[in-house]
C-alpha cells in the first residue's frame, strides 16, 4: 500500500487576532496538529492600541482542506477574523527580501546592473560584497535571488508575504 | 482598597458561578488554593485517588447534570495526569474547568520541581487556556473560561495559576469590563430553515440523524427532536452520544446507527433521500467507508460548530446553529406552513423488512451467561429506576449501547471521540456526586475497570454507591475482535492474564462483591447488587469468546455489514488495516 497525495492549490489567509501571550502558537500549532501546510507566516501588531495583530499565512492544500483550514481558525478563540485574499479577489501581496552577495570585478558589476533592473536598493556596501533590500511578489523575488546565485549569492532573509485586497474595502 | 489573595479570588469567582463541587488531589503547586477551600463552606472538593479521575469524574458530573465540571490539580504530574481527560472532554464537547497550579512566574522555564508547560501541553486539547500572571486577572479568567467552556460548542478550559499568584494579592472591588471577543451560533437563518423543511416535507425516505450536539444543547432540544420527529413521520437514528436524545421505546426509533449500530439503521442511512443530521459530525466510526456513505440522499447538517461542516462528507444545506434553537425554527415553519405528515408508507416498510433481520439476536445459552443477556436482564432489572449509565470501552461498551436502552437525556455517559479506558468509574463517581440518589452504573470491561480501579477508595471515601458491572471475559475483547477479523486470530498481547479477585478486592475497598457464572441465577444476583445500599462490584462472568455484532468492519460500507460470527473473515487488506 502507498500514501495517496492529493492536488493542492495556494491561498493567501489574513487572520485578525487578540496580540497576546500564545496566539501564535495556537495557530502555528494547530496547522502542525491538523497537518496543514505553513509556506510562509508574518505576524505584528497593526492596531493604535497594541491589542491586536494581523497574521498573514500562506498555505496550500485541496480545496476542501482549505475551507476546514479556515474554519479550524475561526475556532480559536483570539482569532476575530479570516479572509481568504486567493478567494476574495483582486489583492496585493508583497514580501521584502535581504540578499547579501560577495563577488569582485565583472561579476560584482553585473549584481549591481541586475539590482538595478529589479529595482532592489543597495543597504549596506564594502569592498566586495554588497546587501541588497528588495521587495516584490513572491516570484519576483524568487526570479532575483536566483540570479544572484550565479553572482556570488551569500544568504538570504525574506520575510514572507502580507497581504491586502484592492480597492477601498478593509479585507 | 481590600484586598485578597489569589487563591481566595479563585475561590470566591468560583462560588459567584455557582460551582458546588469539584473534583481534585492536592500538591505543591496548589497547596494556597486547598488552603482557601478549608477555610470556605460552599464547595465541596472530592479528593480522587489519580488526577485521570478528576477529570473523568468532572465529566460525568458534567455529562449527567448539564453544568460545567470543575477539576482542581497540581502542576507537573498532577497537570500530565489531567491530559487524557481534558483530550476526552475535548473530543465528547463536554465543558470542564482545569484549574492546575504551576510553579512560580519568576521559575517557569527553569525546569523547577514538578514544572510542567501545561499550556504548551493543552494547547491542542482544551478548548482554550490561560496562564494568569495577575492576580488581578483572575477573576475575569476565569467568568470568560466559564463562558468559553459553556457556550457554542462545550469543551474544557484549562486555568494554569502559578503559586505566587495564589499567595500575591489583589483589589477585589475591580470592575473589569467582560470581553466580548466571542459570538457564539444561534439561531438559523430563516432562508436556510425553510429549505430544509421543505427537503424534508418533499422526502419520500427522510431520516433524523442525530447525535450529541442536542444533548449538550439542553431539555429543550431533546423536546423539539421529539415533536420534530412527530411531526414529519421520520425515523430517528442517533450516534453512540446522542443515545436519550429521542426515546428508545419511541415508535420511529431505529437504535444506534454506525460500527456497531443496528442493521435497520445503517441500511436506512444508505438507502434514505433526504438526511437530516442534527448535532452530530459525521464520525469515521459512523460513516464507514466515505465514497459508499448514503450515495443518494440530499443532506441537511445543522451544527454549532462551522468546522464540522464539509469536514468529511460534504453536504448540501449547512446550518451553523444551536440545533435545540434550529429544530425549533423547523417545527414553527413546519406548522406555520400547515404542512402534513406524509405517510411515508413505503419507507416504513422497507424498514420494517431490515428490522426484520433482528441484527441484534445473539445465539443463547443455557450454561453460560453471555454477554448480550447480561446487558438485556441488567435493564430490565433497573429500567423502572432512570438508572445514569457508565462505560468503560470495548465490547462492553458496545453491548450496552446495543441492549440497554435510554429514554431521556443525560443517562448515558460513554467516551465516544476519544476512547478512553478508565473513564466510566470515575465518570460514575462524578455523576453520583451530581445526583446523589440516582442509581449509578458502570458497565465494564474487566480490563478497562483497572485502568482507574484505583479510585474505588473515592466512592468509599465519599459513601457513594455507585454499581461497577463488569462483563468478565477474560479478554480485551474488542482487540480480541480485531484481530479474529483482521490478524487471522493471532492473538497479541490481547488475552487479560493475572486478573485480580474482584470480589476480594471489592471488600478490600470495603464494597461488596458479586459473582455470578450462571444464567439461572443471574437476576437474583443483579437483585442482590441493586438492593444493597452502598458501592457493589458485580464480577459477571460471560462467555469468552462472544463478539460484538453487527458490525461494518473498517474501512467497508453501510450496506457490508457483518452480522453474525459465521460471516467473518480471517484477514484484510491493508487498505483497510491502515483504517482505525
Amino acid at each position: 500500500m502507498h500514501i495517496k497525495q492529493e492536488l493542492t492549490e495556494r491561498h493567501v489567509l489574513t487572520l485578525t487576532v487578540d496580540n497576546e501571550a500564545g496566539t501564535l502558537a495556537r495557530i502555528a500549532g494547530m496547522f502542525t496538529s491538523r497537518g496543514y501546510n505553513i509556506d510562509s507566516l508574518t505576524v505584528a501588531d497593526i492596531s493604535e492600541d497594541h491589542t491586536t495583530s494581523r497574521i498573514t499565512i500562506v498555505t496550500k492544500g485541496p480545496p476542501p482542506v482549505i475551507d476546514q483550514i479556515i474554519a479550524q481558525c475561526e475556532r480559536l478563540i483570539p482569532v476575530h477574523k479570516v479572509t481568504d485574499l486567493t478567494e476574495a479577489g483582486p489583492h496585493v501581496e508583497r514580501e521584502l527580501a535581504l540578499v547579501k552577495v560577495s563577488s569582485v570585478g565583472d561579476q560584482r558589476v553585473e549584481a549591481m546592473r541586475l539590482a538595478d533592473i529589479y529595482r532592489a536598493r543597495v543597504i549596506d556596501a564594502t569592498i566586495n560584497s554588497f546587501i541588497f533590500e528588495i521587495t516584490g511578489g513572491p516570484e519576483k523575488i524568487d526570479t532575483f535571488v536566483a540570479l544572484m546565485r550565479e553572482v556570488g549569492l551569500v544568504e538570504v532573509g525574506r520575510t514572507g508575504i502580507v497581504g491586502l485586497m484592492r480597492g477601498a474595502d478593509a479585507s | 482598597m481590600p484586598e485578597k489573595s489569589g487563591a481566595e479570588i479563585l475561590i470566591d469567582t468560583l462560588i459567584e458561578q455557582g460551582v458546588d463541587t469539584v473534583f481534585g488531589y492536592p500538591g505543591g503547586a496548589v497547596l494556597p488554593i486547598y488552603d482557601a477551600l478549608f477555610q470556605q463552606t460552599k464547595i465541596r472538593h472530592v479528593l480522587v485517588r489519580h488526577e485521570a479521575g478528576a477529570a473523568h469524574a468532572a465529566e460525568g458530573y458534567a455529562r449527567s447534570t448539564g453544568k460545567p465540571g470543575v477539576v482542581l490539580v497540581t502542576s507537573g504530574p498532577g497537570a500530565t495526569n489531567a491530559v487524557t481527560g481534558i483530550a476526552d472532554a475535548f473530543m465528547d464537547s463536554i465543558p470542564l474547568i482545569v484549574l492546575t497550579g504551576q510553579v512560580a512566574t519568576n521559575l517557569i522555564g527553569s525546569d523547577a520541581f514538578q514544572e510542567a508547560d501545561t499550556i504548551g501541553i493543552t494547547r491542542h486539547c482544551s478548548k482554550h487556556n490561560y496562564l494568569v500572571k495577575d492576580p488581578a486577572e483572575l477573576a475575569t479568567v476565569v467568568r470568560e473560561a466559564f463562558t468559553i467552556a459553556t457556550k457554542g460548542r462545550p469543551g474544557p478550559v484549562v486555568i494554569d495559576i502559578p503559586k505566587n499568584v495564589q499567595v500575591a494579592t489583589a483589589a477585589t472591588d475591580i470592575k473589569r469590563p467582560a470581553r466580548t471577543r466571542f459570538t457564539f451560533a444561534g439561531e438559523a437563518d430563516y432562508t436556510e430553515i425553510n429549505r430544509a423543511v421543505e427537503l424534508i416535507a418533499n422526502a419520500k425516505a427522510p431520516i433524523l440523524y442525530t447525535g450529541g450536539g442536542i444533548i449538550n444543547s439542553g431539555p429543550a432540544a431533546t423536546e423539539a427532536l421529539r415533536e420534530l420527529a412527530e411531526l414529519t413521520g421520520a425515523p430517528v437514528t442517533s450516534t453512540l452520544m446522542g443515545l436519550g436524545a429521542y426515546p428508545a421505546s419511541g415508535e420511529a426509533w431505529l437504535g444506534m446507527l454506525g460500527m456497531h449500530g443496528t442493521y435497520e439503521a445503517n441500511m436506512a442511512m444508505n438507502q434514505c433521500d433526504v438526511m437530516v443530521c442534527l448535532g452530530a459530525r459525521f464520525d469515521d466510526r459512523v460513516t464507514g467507508r466515505l465514497d459508499a456513505f448514503s450515495p443518494d440522499s440530499i443532506k441537511i447538517h445543522v451544527d454549532i460548530d462551522r468546522s464540522s461542516m464539509n469536514k468529511t462528507v460534504r453536504v448540501d444545506l449547512p446550518i451553523v446553529a444551536d440545533v435545540g434553537t434550529a429544530m425549533r425554527q423547523m417545527i414553527d415553519v413546519w406548522k406555520g406552513r400547515k404542512y402534513k405528515k406524509r405517510p411515508l408508507d413505503q419507507w416504513w416498510s422497507r424498514i420494517a423488512g431490515w428490522r426484520a433481520v433482528n441484527c441484534l439476536s445473539y445465539p443463547g445459552s443455557t450454561q453460560e451467561i453471555m454477554p448480550q443477556y447480561a446487558i438485556e436482564r441488567l435493564f430490565e432489572a433497573t429500567k423502572d429506576k432512570a438508572p445514569i449509565i457508565t462505560t468503560e470501552v470495548g465490547q462492553h461498551q458496545m453491548w450496552a449501547a446495543q441492549h440497554f436502552h435510554f429514554d431521556a437525556p443525560n443517562k448515558w455517559l460513554t467516551s465516544g471521540g476519544l476512547g478512553t479506558m478508565g473513564y466510566g468509574l470515575p465518570a460514575a463517581i462524578g455523576a453520583q456526586m451530581g445526583d446523589p440518589n440516582a442509581l449509578v452504573i458502570d458497565i465494564a470491561g474487566e480490563a478497562s475497570i483497572q485502568m482507574n480501579i484505583q479510585e474505588m477508595a473515592t466512592a468509599t471515601q465519599y459513601r457513594l454507591p455507585v454499581k461497577v458491572f463488569i462483563l468478565n471475559n477474560e479478554w480485551m475483547g474488542m482487540v480480541r475482535q480485531w484481530q479474529e477479523l483482521t490478524y487471522e486470530s493471532r492473538y497479541s498481547e490481547s488475552y487479560s492474564d493475572s486478573l485480580p479477585d474482584f470480589v476480594a478486592l471489592a471488600e478490600a475497598y470495603g464494597w461488596k462483591g458479586i459473582r455470578c457464572d450462571d444464567p439461572a441465577k443471574l437476576d437474583d444476583a443483579i437483585a442482590e447488587m441493586l438492593a444493597y445500599d452502598g458501592p457493589v462490584m458485580f464480577d459477571c462472568r460471560v462467555h469468552k469468546t462472544s463478539n460484538c455484532f453487527p458490525m461494518i468492519p473498517s474501512g467497508a460500507a453501510h450496506t457490508d455489514m457483518i452480522l453474525s460470527a459465521d460471516q467473518v473473515s480471517g484477514t484484510m487488506d491493508d487498505e483497510a488495516k491502515a483504517l482505525v
